[in-house]
């Protein structure tokens, strides 16, 4: 594990309000979640699940094919679709065009695709205006942070902290409701929506059979991205693909759910190409950026594919325990929680921070919650495995393996094994001084877990021992 | 002839819970099983599993295999024990073909204890009597790798003079995960704790759970915090008469 990391996670754990934060926002959603799915209200949900999987794995073996059927769909209807390899092509190509157009202000709706290629910052650095039109959004780029969590992006600020920041950045009067507050970021937002350009947009779900981008989202802004300025973009990874708009009927239902407890979002945008001649909505301009930034190279690994799987509702973040603890910023990319422990070692490779995989109890709830049923725990396993294979590769945790090595001989030999085990118990105090505060040998791995609790008094004999006396 | 069923104690049981073992053995000659303990027998390499040691589990795996090969039944004090063997052993003998059949063979032979109560020796009453306020703690491989949830609540249930007060977090984890415990040590500690709060709002004296790692986890924060609720394996309470 990284320093970094480690740190973090200690700041964040030693942050009460923080923590009640963390704690009560994803109580919140969890709770929201479960009400939803209840048999009276969702009879079907474990059937859509499976439904779901299946589906996405389908679209995951034949990519290829989907890929270009939404290609010839979007053309059809008089969009273009850019296959970008990385951030650099993704964001070269919205920055000539915006160059070509003469574009000097971009409206963006809440995507986390754009969040992993740092697409605004990318756009800002060439002196074009880019401004996050979700409120936690706007939130959070008013505060110069990565997003907290995959849904809510402003989870972590109290709105104490948001009164704040928007007097300190906007020069507004300190205010404290949170509907105040709201029509205070909308004021200065639907300027932004008259006045651009270009809107960039995100996408739920690639529609393969109709080339139709599908946006859901409660708050409107991501309409208006998408209607209210002459070229709009949307950015997706390649894995967003489905293969018909009927799927959108186990997938709509799902993600709703499982993100926030609503049945369906407040606003369902389905958006196939510019303008029509007669129509007197829409952009007159449509691009749909296809980004690979290593998709690809999940695509190749049989066993862990699945990860491509995720629609980002962000019901494992809460509903994992650990995530709970310690929050989205310790994580070291815009993906956190389990979705996050497991994407980020794929995407940057495992020794980005290897401490990564481990950072988790295996409790499972992850995968229990998952509404297309992604095996986590199964793909942390393998990163941990890999995570050691390319430590003992590169000569790093010597120690370990070698205990592990020790270990496993001991665990062939049993006369051996219960030697140890005799030896280790002479060393400890007596039962019956109870449950051990202070060890005589205080380190390395006894010693971080006297740090959090108590250790059990070594018994007098053991199991085996009991047996052959019985 | 009464049924043989081979006891795999555990490790962690073996060498600091013994009385877990024999509350086990207890249990089920009581129920006129006959309890066979085949002494090579150490660990299922479930800890380097978990920390990513692949050879270093198969190598401990594969001497699980030869300890057990004669076995009926394998009653396992341990959910996650149990889910290591009957899911995991075939993660890792991918490549070994021989061991893959022998492992896919304990699949429908090995037990978690409280599953092999109730479908196999069918009892849901024991005959236990134990006069206390419980509150069950479901250990997370127990419930969402081997689904096992009802039965250990049916076989407290039928304890004369047991209370089981159920809490709030019931399902959430306890924090322990093994090496997790101690390498994310204050992220462990501060699950455990928020689970300690779940149990001491139910006002039970003792938490019971089916693994005695998620009890040492639990009761080792209970003692530092200085709280005076006790946890038992569920073999114990079901031994208690």
């Amino acid at each position: 594990m990284s320093a970094a990391f480690d740190e973090k996670i200690h700041e964040t754990l030693t942050d009460p309000k923080l923590q009640l934060a963390i704690y009560k926002a994803t109580g919140r959603l969890v709770e929201e979640r479960r009400k939803s799915i209840e048999p009276d209200v969702c009879p079907d949900y474990q059937e859509l699940r499976t439904h779901a999987h299946a589906i996405k794995r389908h679209t995951i073996e034949h990519l290829d094919h989907y890929l270009e059927e939404f290609t010839r769909q979007v053309e059809a209807h008089g969009g273009q679709v850019i296959f970008s390899k990385d951030a650099e092509e993704a964001s070269d190509f919205v920055l000539s065009l915006a160059k070509e157009r003469r574009a000097h202000l971009i409206v963006k709706s809440k995507s986390m695709t754009t969040e992993e290629i740092d697409l605004s910052e990318r756009l800002e650095h060439h002196q074009l205006e880019s401004v996050e039109t979700d409120l936690g959004e706007y939130i959070i780029q008013l505060a110069h942070e990565r997003p907290y969590h995959i849904v809510a992006p402003a989870l972590h600020k109290t709105r104490e902290q948001v009164a704040d920041l928007l007097t300190e950045r906007l020069g507004v009067p300190r205010e404290t409701v949170i509907e105040k507050q709201t029509m205070i970021a909308r004021a200065v937002l639907r300027e932004k929506f008259l006045a651009a350009d270009i809107g960039i947009s995100g996408a739920n779900f690639l529609v393969a059979d109709s080339g139709t981008v599908v946006i859901v989202e409660n708050e409107g802004n991501a309409r208006l991205t998408t209607s209210a300025p002459r070229i709009h973009i949307a950015v997706a990874g390649i894995e967003k693909l489905i293969p018909r708009a009927q799927d959108l009927a186990v997938f709509l239902k799902l993600l709703g759910r499982s993100a926030t407890g609503q049945r369906l979002t407040v606003y369902t945008s389905f958006l196939s190409g510019p303008k029509r001649g007669d129509e007197i909505d829409g952009p007159d301009e449509f691009y749909v950026v296809l980004l690979d930034n290593g998709r690809t190279k999940l695509l190749a690994d049989r066993g862990k594919r699945q990860s491509l799987y995720c629609i980002r509702c962000g019901a494992c973040l809460n509903h994992c325990p650990v995530y709970r603890k310690i929050g989205g910023h310790s994580f070291p990319w815009v993906y956190s929680g389990p979705i996050g422990a497991i994407l980020i070692p794929q995407f940057l490779g495992v020794r980005h921070e290897p401490g990564l995989p481990f950072a988790s109890s295996l409790c499972g709830a992850c995968a229990e919650v998952c509404p297309v049923k992604i095996d986590i725990p199964r793909i942390l396993l393998e990163l941990r495995s890999e995570v050691k294979k390319a430590e003992a590769r590169e000569g790093a945790g010597r120690l370990e393996r070698l205990a592990f090595r020790i270990w496993a001989w001991v665990m062939r030999h049993p006369r051996i094994y219960e030697m140890a085990g005799m030896a280790a118990a002479s060393l400890a105090p007596s039962e019956s001084a109870g449950w051990v505060r202070h060890a005589p040998f205080n380190v390395g791995p006894l010693r971080a877990w006297l740090s959090q609790r108590d250790l059990p008094p070594p018994a007098a004999k053991s199991f085996r021992q009991l047996w052959r006396e019985r | 002839m009464a049924a043989r069923v081979s006891l795999f104690v555990t490790c962690v049981v073996d060498q600091l819970f013994p009385k877990v073992g024999m509350a086990v053995v207890q249990v089920l000659e009581r129920l006129g099983f006959r309890v066979d303990f085949p002494e090579q027998q150490t660990c299922c390499g479930q800890p380097a599993f978990n920390t990513g040691y692949r050879e270093e589990a198969r190598q401990v795996a594969r001497h699980f295999l030869d300890v057990f090969a004669g076995a009926d039944y394998i009653v396992v004090p341990s959910g996650s024990c149990t889910s290591m063997i009957a899911h995991h052993f075939e993660d890792i003998f991918g490549k070994e073909p021989e061991n893959l059949r022998r492992a896919r063979a304990f699949e429908s032979k090995v037990y978690e204890f409280s599953r092999f109560l109730i479908e196999v020796a069918k009892a849901e009453d024991v005959g236990a009597r134990l006069h206390e306020v419980v509150t069950y703690h479901d250990s997370c491989h127990a419930l969402r790798e081997l689904h096992i949830k009802d039965g250990p609540r049916r076989l407290l249930a039928h304890v004369r003079g047991l209370e089981l007060r159920e809490m709030d977090a019931a399902e959430e984890c306890c924090g322990f995960g093994g090496t997790f415990s101690v390498k994310f040590a204050e992220v462990s500690g501060g699950m455990a704790r928020t689970k300690i709060d779940s149990i001491v709002r139910t006002g039970a004296s003792t938490v019971v759970s089916l693994d005695s790692s998620c009890l040492m986890q639990l009761q080792g924060a209970l003692s530092r915090a200085g709280l005076p609720i006790r946890t038992m394996h569920l073999a114990e309470v079901l031994a208690s008469h």
